[in-house]
């Protein structure tokens, strides 16, 4: 394991990290303010990701088709708070549980009626294409970067958002007091509406930026849900700084687990099973993770008291 | 209440009524995947099949389709449901290995047939080999270890070895080290379903390997050779037609162009089935099949002509029919080993550029009259 790529990693753990935090971001705004739990997360990561390819196509600019699904994603998840989680607030977990499972069928079964079951296809931009050469001779793809660039600065625009704006002021005081600023005359549900497209903005714009390095298919976003879901756990549910802190940590340690561990392995081992052992070891290094954090610190690392 | 109870035995009374009443028609149940990123495996073969029942025009052949949406359980349950429910004769359609385990051997114990239009795992090949079994594709192993004798020919002696953690991923690096005679600069073995493969392709560049062999079929083929085009790596990729099928190197593009793979048919081989299987099918879908629908085709056929002999009730002859393999395949020679798995040519393919897009051309023949090396393990 040369230092160069030791950094090459990091760097991609640093990418899986933000690309994490903004459907952790969303996920743990959600319950924080409105208390629901919304395994539908997942369906705007993949709404996100199909307006994209889907206006790519048809004008050829890959940032309109960004555009054009971050915004739709948003939309879509305002008309969803509107028509049906609005109903979930004052339900319990579980009805609430039941109702964003079945979005999930919902939007999944939609889409492929919509647009067949076979994958889209999206690229990187033109102007991302191709790698740039950085210290330690690392030669890293420019659209990664692109990544992580964005995701920081997302990070910063959403600190500033709940800090210092007076939209950040009401989401603060729905997390802290639900009833009382309703009654301090707050129209809560507008508030309620514009958290949730906020979400569900922030996932598609996941799933647009995902959707190019990989592939744009029904079903996409599930995977990266339960993820989003160890982070929040892991994060504190309902932190946003936790759902920072925690996203950084599942991508490293999952980035990096997956490239040491059969090394390590290989040590004591013959080298074809060390390296089966450790990768099946390293897929479940995450849940690990977080059951140790969750034995110190059963509410994560940084709870939000109620 | 009552009302659901006597409608709940209404069916089941006509369920008792119908079934006998269909004695002497052909049930097939098919079991493949539909959605997620494997579905362009099971839809092409699926249309592949279909094409042969449809140009047989025979009516007594009812095929009952359902998609496992690559879940091992899906599969299962529906699975039971074929055999317990619906009697099927015959099943067919799994695309997936792990599948294949949770679903066959329990298939073919319970006395139904089972023919494999796709996945071939060693277990099935060797120790759990069955009467009732047949794998109309090939073994998992058998164009990885073309794959790693034609590399081995090319000079080729520091590869980088790829594939996901699951039964076909393993064979398929078994079968690659069988024939490779060369060392390998490494050997990793990635998650099933996996999407982001930037960690790899940097212990790829960091490997200084001088070839990358991979095996990684459906959305993660395209996935892994999008990022890897985008990465600046230039290291020649060699791998399984399941890493380049029509589908794959459509999405993959140009970068794709100049990739060799080996494959047991190609749509440019010369012989009569092949040339109307292919018109057929670019007819019908408007589009070129993959390597699953010709497996797809040939499984249907190969039905066809047992049926032509015997009805899978008279179990004995139905599968001495089977066995025979007295059909014309689209891949040229073929015929069933002591295991029922096949014993073909594997041909070597190299995507060119073609009209807007890329495709797979024809170069030459890998290894002749492949057999898996299971065979000795099967007790039948």
């Amino acid at each position: 394991m040369t230092l160069s790529l030791l950094f090459e990693q990091l760097l991609n753990g640093l990418q899986l990290g933000t690309m994490l935090f903004l459907m952790a971001s969303g996920l743990t705004l959600v319950f924080g303010v409105m208390g629901l739990i919304n395994l539908a997360h997942g369906s705007f990561y993949m709404t996100g990701a199909f307006v994209t390819a889907w206006v790519t196509g048809t004008t050829g600019n890959f940032w309109v088709g960004l555009l054009a699904g971050t915004l739709a994603a948003a939309a879509v998840g305002a008309l969803v708070e509107f028509a049906v989680i609005r109903r979930l607030y004052q339900r319990d977990h579980l009805d609430q549980v039941l109702a964003t499972f079945a979005l999930i069928l919902i939007f999944s079964e939609g889409t492929r009626w919509l647009y067949g079951s076979s994958p889209l296809w999206l690229n990187v931009p033109q102007s991302l294409a191709g790698s740039v050469r950085l210290p330690f001779g690392v030669e890293y793809p420019l659209y990664r970067l692109a990544i992580i660039g964005m995701g920081v600065l997302i990070a910063i625009g959403l600190y500033l958002l709940i800090s210092r704006t007076r939209l950040g002021m009401r989401i603060r005081a729905g997390e802290n007091d639900r009833e009382m600023i309703g009654a301090l005359g707050v129209d809560i549900s507008t508030l309620y509406t514009l958290v949730f497209a906020l979400g569900a903005g922030l996932a598609g714009l996941a799933g647009a930026t995902i959707g190019a390095l990989q592939s744009v298919q029904v079903g996409m976003g599930e995977p990266v849900l339960i993820l989003a879901f160890v982070v929040i756990v892991i994060g504190g549910i309902g932190s946003i700084k936790g759902a920072l802190v925690g996203a950084l940590l599942v991508g490293l340690v999952d980035t990096l687990g997956r490239v040491l561990l059969p090394d390590l392995f290989k040590l004591f081992m013959e080298a074809s099973a060390a390296s089966g052992v450790g990768a099946a070891i390293a897929s479940m290094l995450i849940y690990i993770l977080m059951a140790i954090i969750l034995i110190f610190k059963p509410n994560g690392l940084f709870a939000v008291k109620h | 209440m009552k009302k659901v109870m006597n409608a709940g035995l209404g069916l089941l009374m006509a369920t008792a009524i119908a079934a006998p009443t269909h004695a002497e028609d052909v049930k097939i149940g098919m079991i493949t995947t539909l959605s997620g990123g494997g579905a362009h495996l099971g839809v092409d073969a699926r249309d592949g099949f279909m094409l042969a029942i449809e140009q047989s025009g025979r009516d007594d052949v009812e095929v009952l389709i359902q998609d496992d949406a690559q879940k091992p359980d899906v599969a299962k349950s529906l699975a039971d449901e074929f055999v317990q429910r619906e009697n099927v004769d015959i099943m067919t359609g799994i695309i997936w290995s792990n599948l294949a385990m949770a679903v066959i051997p329990s298939v073919v114990r319970q006395g139904t047939f089972y023919l494999s239009v796709n996945a071939g795992p060693s277990d099935l090949a060797g120790r759990l080999c069955h009467e009732n079994y047949f794998n109309v594709a090939w073994q998992n192993n058998s164009l990885h270890e073309a794959m790693g004798e034609y590399m081995s020919t090319e000079g080729f002696d520091n590869a980088f070895i790829l594939a996901p953690n699951y039964p076909a991923g393993t064979d398929a690096l078994e079968g690659f080290k069988n024939r490779y005679t060369g060392e390998l600069a490494n050997e990793v073995y990635t998650q099933l379903g996996q999407t982001d493969y930037a960690a790899e392709i940097a212990q790829i560049r960091a490997s200084g390997a001088d070839s990358v062999f991979y095996f990684l079929p459906g959305g993660m083929g395209i996935a892994f050779m999008k990022q890897y085009a985008g990465s600046g790596v230039d290291i020649p990729v060699y791998g399984p037609a399941f890493s380049f099928d029509e589908i794959i190197i459509g999405a993959i593009g140009e970068s794709a162009i100049g990739v060799r793979n080996t494959s047991q048919w190609a749509y440019d081989l010369d012989n009569a089935a092949n040339q109307t299987f292919v018109s057929a099918f670019r007819e019908k879908h408007g589009r070129t099949p993959t390597l699953y629908a010709s497996q797809g085709y040939d499984t249907a056929r190969l039905i066809l002509s047992a049926l032509d002999e015997a009805h899978p009730d008279d179990k004995d002859a139905f599968r001495e029919a089977l066995r025979a393999a007295d059909f014309d395949s689209v891949r040229g020679d073929f015929r069933f080993g002591a295991n029922h798995h096949p014993i073909q040519d594997i041909y070597v393919r190299e995507v060119v550029a073609s009209g807007d897009g890329v495709t797979n051309q024809l170069v030459g023949v890998a290894v002749e009259d492949m057999q898996d090396v299971y065979v000795d393990q099967c007790s039948m």
